[in-house]
């Protein structure tokens, strides 16, 4: 009890640190993830660890943060690469799952519809990788993350243009624990 | 076969349908004929005298043996006489109107169905081909006729006809969360159509078992992909894989025994193998691009599938139990979705190049590979093959929605299905049903 009680501690320490890294760094700055931070998945129950702190997010805050609002990460065709610009979500979303070690987030991939569904489904969970492990760059726990892979079955817009298909390509964060 | 043993056989097959009586005979899938053959074989179809029931066979078995691209059925506003017994025949008649073959036939109301006697003439020979009688309870009056186109394709071209089979399909409506999925079975002309599988998650990559009796598909309803197979008839299902990552593009083998499927469960999508028995699992491919989509050859021994380990999406064939995978495909920058014909020696693929994709067929019977275009495009996809290979069912985009169409292998008929609302795609043509 003794020993967990001082785990969090540590935890709520760096991770505090972690997120006053990240607030200070300009986003053009790459930040280095923490090379000690414990997953401990026991502590999440733990009442203490829901105490708001100064600086760290609350789940209120996914409404209404304008960054933790970005929730949709869009690709290029045929593409799984990351695209600069959503680097700041990144960030973010990194510092909310610091924050939160109880958040679970899905990453739901998505493809536009050329080409075969089931090559798509494959290509929808690169892009789900791509975005767990920019997560995880920024300090995210990989234990928080679930990559979902919808292919081409999931499409937002139906219409056969390059402005739909580029609304399709897409991954979807989804808070399935806030 | 002689007439005495192929008689039997319907006899039996009739005996099985009993069960289909019980579903109404509503039609789903509205269907049109687009593009013609001027090498197909005139055959003048005659209206069925007696009493047939609600079902028009003459109708039903004119419509298969058209949308076949193999005939051309004479429009029955151009029939000069109905004869309905071997003795009302013309020969002359016939001949004038430059038919090559003749069909006619007769019902008689027979218990709770109808006997249906039908007799095939050669105009020229003026020689009967085939003449025999099949009895069916009325709900299987269009299966009879099915049949009938069966036993006429295959008399005249010598090869067995696809008539009486069934398709299924995936049919959608609504958009992102809001969706609607629904797996759904119907003949091969789009009627009596079923649904199998109904959720508010996607549902993917229909395949029949060998005997006709299952389908193993891919559906979200966990939050994940799982696949499944199900009983058609009774409904009852079994989960066979819900690994994590992605549980994809179940294949039965041909002898039903084993399941090719795709997992990433290793941290990339890659082909195995699982003996349905045993549900034990066999890696089949092991590279860190995507493989999918696998397809048995005929003899079971090897899988053709999906792979973009060169870069770009081409199709590769590789040993079943695992081993080097060799590349098939050359031609064009964007090749999926194999569907190898019973004999092995056509597969047809989905083909893009930039914003277009076409179904294409490559044939290896002749000593180099050949390609023929067998579709117009633009967003073709999901090729498969009937069971005798003579026409490839695939979907295509128009507007906001999917359709079905079938192509004859040649290239030169197709055959539009459309719902009358939703999203239709991911056709899978059944086997031969089982007689």
């Amino acid at each position: 009890m003794n020993a967990s009680a001082s785990r969090i501690a540590r935890t709520l320490f760096l991770a505090a640190l972690a997120s006053a890294v990240a607030v200070g760094c300009s986003k053009k700055v790459k930040e280095t993830p923490p090379t000690d931070t414990p997953v401990d998945t026991g502590a999440t129950t733990q009442p203490v660890t829901e105490t708001p702190r100064a600086g760290a997010y609350t789940p209120a805050d996914l409404d209404t943060d304008a960054c933790l609002r970005n929730r949709v990460v869009f690709f290029d065709l045929d593409q799984d690469a990351l695209k600069p610009e959503f680097q700041a979500a990144m960030s973010c979303h990194a510092k909310y799952l610091r924050d939160r070690p109880s958040a679970r987030l899905r990453l739901e991939g998505n493809a536009d519809e050329r080409g075969s569904r089931d090559y798509n489904l494959g290509l929808g969970e690169r892009r789900g990788n791509a975005v767990s492990s920019a997560l995880q760059a920024n300090g995210g726990s990989g234990s928080q993350l679930t990559v979902i892979s919808y292919g081409e079955e999931r499409p937002v817009c139906n219409d056969a243009t390059d402005s739909c298909w580029a609304q399709n390509r897409r991954v979807e964060l989804v808070y399935s624990a806030k | 076969m002689s007439p005495a043993r192929r008689a039997s056989r319907f006899a039996l097959i009739l005996g099985s349908l009993l069960p289909l009586g019980a579903f109404a005979q509503s039609k789903g899938l509205e269907i049109d004929i687009v593009g013609g053959n001027a090498a197909a074989l005139p055959i003048a179809v005659v209206p069925f005298g007696g009493d047939c029931g609600q079902t028009d066979v003459g109708s039903v078995v004119r419509a298969d043996l058209g949308r076949s691209g193999q005939f051309r059925a004479l429009d029955v506003s151009a029939l000069p006489e109905r004869p309905t017994q071997g003795s009302e025949v013309a020969y002359p008649t016939w001949r004038m109107l430059k038919q090559d073959f003749l069909l006619i036939g007769r019902c008689v109301p027979d218990g709770g169905g109808f006997r249906t006697e039908y007799e095939l003439f050669d105009v020229a020979k003026q020689e009967r081909l085939l003449g025999f009688a099949l009895t069916a309870p009325a709900g299987a009056m269009r299966d009879v006729s099915h049949q009938i186109s069966d036993a006429v394709y295959e008399k005249i071209l010598g090869i067995p006809g696809a008539f009486w089979t069934r398709i299924a399909y995936v049919t959608a409506s609504g958009l992102g969360r809001s969706s609607r999925y629904a797996l759904m079975v119907a003949d091969a002309d789009g009627w009596n159509p079923r649904t199998v599988v109904n959720s508010t998650e996607p549902l993917m990559s229909p395949s029949w078992s060998p005997d006709g009796r299952r389908l193993a598909y891919v559906s979200f309803e966990g939050g994940n992909s799982g696949v499944y197979i199900q009983n058609i008839a009774s409904g009852t299902r079994d989960k066979v894989a819900s690994f994590r990552g992605i549980n994809g593009a179940p294949s039965f083998s041909p002898d039903g025994g084993r399941l090719a499927l795709t997992l990433s469960k290793g941290g990339n999508p890659d082909i195995y193998v699982m003996d349905l028995g045993s549900k034990h699992l066999t890696q089949v491919t092991n590279h860190f691009g995507i493989d999918t989509e696998p397809s048995w050859s005929p003899d079971g021994s090897s899988l053709y599938f999906t792979s973009d380990r060169g870069g770009r999406p081409q199709i590769y064939q590789v040993p079943a139990s695992g081993g080097g995978a060799t590349r098939v495909s050359f031609e064009g920058s964007y090749n999926a979705s194999p569907t190898v014909s019973f004999d092995g020696k056509k597969i047809a693929v989905a083909q893009g190049a930039g914003n277009t994709y076409r179904i294409t067929l490559l044939d290896r019977s002749l000593g180099s590979p050949r390609w023929n275009m067998l579709s117009p495009g633009s967003l073709d996809e999901s090729p498969s093959f009937a069971p005798n290979a003579a026409m490839v069912l695939y979907a295509a985009r128009e507007g906001r929605r999917g359709v079905l169409y079938a192509v004859s292998a040649d290239g030169r008929v197709r055959q539009r299905l459309v719902l009358s609302d939703g999203d239709v795609r991911e056709p899978a043509w059944s086997p031969y049903r089982k007689k």
